[in-house]
């Protein structure tokens, strides 16, 4: 049965079905209704976890390690500088291979402050080791809380997860969500029981050692290639659930939109519900959704854009120094690698919560239908 | 004889030998020593820094009972976490340390430290005091002590080395409402031992702050550490005392003597003119001076807060 509900509680309720065990919170905007609703959820007593309120994010995530490494399914959310925070420690949680699972709501990065949505936050931690799912709407931001963790405790994953939605946009908005009966979940989902490392005193594990070079290198060399296979399990979890749930999202990993035209639009996140809406009204244009960002869809992206004459890559994030996106030369490279003769061009949009309207996404259309290699920057006009 | 015969049996403690720590070194006998109180039912949180690097060079560790290393400064974070999942799990017989050197302490891990102690788990913080960063090549931290000279804080053609009093972190801990709070140090096993075994007889946050000399930042042959730890009690450059409950004791009261027997003798004070060692001889009578007021007083020190 759907409700209308707001999208950090729709969340709230999701990670409520997933029964986290520990969950240590710190408020920061646009993710703060996330830990208020958690919090009364167990004040009510309608959710059996420790909540640790803990006195900044650097330490949720230090918490959340904690828990996780002790066996239990641990749960923390944040934003933007919260995450930046964390940094140092979202290394490490993907380093040591825990199954932790965090909400980014996405924010932008300061200077200057600003609280708005782009996805600067999240993209700024694309070389962590962390899965990273990025939802259109807070339906998906439900379904993909519930099938995260199975993701992330998947005995061939063992890697924590985020799970990023637009701040505001998303977290902020009143929509109609299914959300899931508990037993249903319960089926899906079952009770988390970690096998090889935990701590225990019945069976005392060093965790978290120094390491020389040569087994320094070895654990990162394992590390990449084990990001790498997870795409497998995150398409075989998002199959699973689309079956016993009934609702997917592309094929798990990328979501093909009309894509049989001649020009592509890439993007990801919630700008995909206003681009569907201009796919929709020409006969030019497809969108590619990329859903998985970590690990990178690299086959699925080369067999979905290969043939293209165009493909626009939208992004909310700048990379300072490269003077375009991130996923701009990530594109590039799929492309080139898949002997692609594709145009490709970047446009920067949606940044510190700039709107991106139909008349935006038909603009930048029209502009670069007929370029290669043009990266343009929306908004951002000093005189706007 | 036969009591002491056995502690030093190797194969009983549960630090095992063949860690890389220095000749020497007095935080690794802090560390065998605080074992031997909390016994197996234990996890340690550690920081990173000396007795993290040189206990778990992979694959091999010095360690018989759970441990855990995640970053420099959130060993109090993580042992949070830790104990909260401990106690879902219906462990809470599980006695839970944080454990951090003083820069991990003191200074880049005081906020993990003043928050997890504010929220009140229930877990133990034991900072080894070795009085600078020493993992990292003996650099100043805030408990390094006025005048010694380090590699950032060097003595030289105008300065006689640190020139700001060492950190008073004990005394914060108090601030923070903890039932337990102590200062020890490695020459005093016994004291240092019981106050762990006290200490862990109280729910929530306790810590207790434990000097360990570093022969190789210090300055002083790898024979003595114990010597140079049992002269900073002795001098009062080091002051032994518990609270509990709010009640401040001093639990060693020794005819101190002159605290230059405690800076000679270690190359980080050889700088020091008779002027600093007057300086700090009058820091240290001052000190104490309070130091027996408050014990002899009723004052209690969480009714204050």
């Amino acid at each position: 049965m759907k409700t209308v509900m707001e999208g950090s509680n729709a969340v709230a309720h999701a990670i409520r079905l997933c029964k986290p065990e520990v969950m240590a919170m710190f408020p920061i905007t646009p993710s703060t209704h996330i830990p208020e609703n958690l919090a009364q959820m167990v004040a009510d007593g309608d959710l059996d976890a420790k909540l640790i309120t803990v006195e900044s994010e650097f330490s949720a995530m230090s918490a959340t390690v904690g828990a996780s490494a002790t066996g239990v399914r641990a749960f923390t959310a944040t934003s933007s500088q919260g995450l930046a925070l964390m940094h140092e420690v979202v290394y490490a949680a993907a380093g040591m291979r825990l199954p932790i699972v965090t909400t980014i709501v996405n924010r932008a990065l300061s200077a200057p402050i600003n609280i708005w949505n782009d996805q600067q936050d999240t993209i700024s931690e694309r070389d962590s080791g962390w899965l990273q799912i990025y939802c259109e709407t807070n339906q998906e931001a439900v379904d993909t809380m519930i099938q995260a963790y199975k993701i992330a405790e998947d005995k061939r994953v063992l890697l924590p997860v985020f799970v990023c939605m637009d701040g505001f946009i998303l977290s902020h908005t009143y929509e109609p969500v299914d959300i899931p009966e508990q037993k249903d979940v319960d089926e899906f989902l079952p009770p988390y029981k970690p096998e090889h490392a935990f701590l225990d005193p019945d069976k005392p594990m060093t965790m978290g050692p120094f390491a020389y070079p040569k087994p320094y290198a070895a654990m990162r060399k394992e590390l990449s290639k084990d990001v790498m296979k997870a795409k497998a399990v995150v398409k075989e979890v998002h199959d699973e659930f689309a079956k016993k749930f009934g609702r997917s999202y592309g094929n798990g990993i990328i979501e093909e939109y009309k894509n049989d035209r001649p020009i592509a639009i890439v993007a990801m996140g919630s700008v995909c519900g206003t681009i569907k809406e201009v796919v929709d009204k020409r006969d030019d244009v497809g969108l590619v959704r990329v859903r998985c960002y970590r690990p990178f869809p690299k086959e699925e992206l080369a067999k979905a854009l290969k043939d293209k004459e165009n493909v626009i890559v939208f992004e909310k994030n700048v990379a300072l120094g490269l003077n375009s996106g991130a996923m701009y030369p990530e594109i590039k490279d799929v492309l080139y690698s898949a002997g692609s003769k594709a145009r490709v061009n970047n446009v920067i949009g949606g940044i510190g919560g700039i709107d991106v309207t139909k008349e935006n996404v038909e603009n930048f259309i029209e502009r670069l239908k007929d370029k290669e290699g043009v990266v343009e920057f929306l908004g951002g006009d000093p005189n706007e | 004889m036969s009591e002491i015969t056995k502690l030093n049996d190797p194969e009983k403690e549960l630090i095992a030998p063949g860690h890389r720590s220095c000749a020497g070194c007095g935080a690794i006998i802090a560390i065998r020593e605080m074992l031997r109180a909390t016994g197996k039912n234990v996890v340690i949180c550690e920081a990173t820094g000396c007795m993290e690097v040189t206990t778990t060079p992979y694959p091999e560790t010095s360690w018989k009972v759970p441990w855990i290393h995640v970053l420099f400064e959130n060993a109090a974070s993580v042992a949070s976490g830790v104990r909260e999942a401990l106690d879902k799990k219906g462990r809470k017989d599980v006695t839970v340390i944080a454990l951090g050197g003083d820069g991990g302490t003191v200074d880049i891990g005081f906020r993990a430290m003043s928050g997890a102690m504010e929220r009140g788990h229930n877990i133990l913080y034991i900072c080894y005091d070795n009085e600078a960063y020493m993992n990292t090549g003996v650099q100043r931290s805030g408990a390094t002590p006025f005048g010694a000279s380090t590699t950032t804080s060097p003595a030289g053609k105008v300065s006689f080395g640190k020139s700001e009093w060492k950190k008073n972190v004990p005394m914060i801990a108090v601030a923070h409402g903890l039932k337990y709070v102590a200062t020890a140090s490695i020459a005093y096993p016994e004291d240092f031992q019981n106050k762990i075994k006290k200490a862990l007889t109280f729910k929530g946050g306790k810590y207790i702050h434990v000097h360990a000399p570093c022969p190789v930042g210090w300055g002083f042959e790898s024979s003595k550490t114990i010597k140079v730890a049992k002269a900073a009690v002795e001098t009062g450059m080091w002051a032994l005392y518990e609270v509990e409950n709010g009640n401040f004791k001093l639990t060693m009261k020794p005819n101190r003597k002159p605290v230059k027997e405690y800076l000679t003798g270690q190359k980080r004070f050889k700088q020091l003119k008779d002027e600093q060692i007057s300086e700090i001889q009058e820091h240290i009578d001052r000190t104490w001076k309070e130091l027996e007021k408050l014990e002899s007083s009723d004052v209690n020190l969480l009714s204050i807060l």
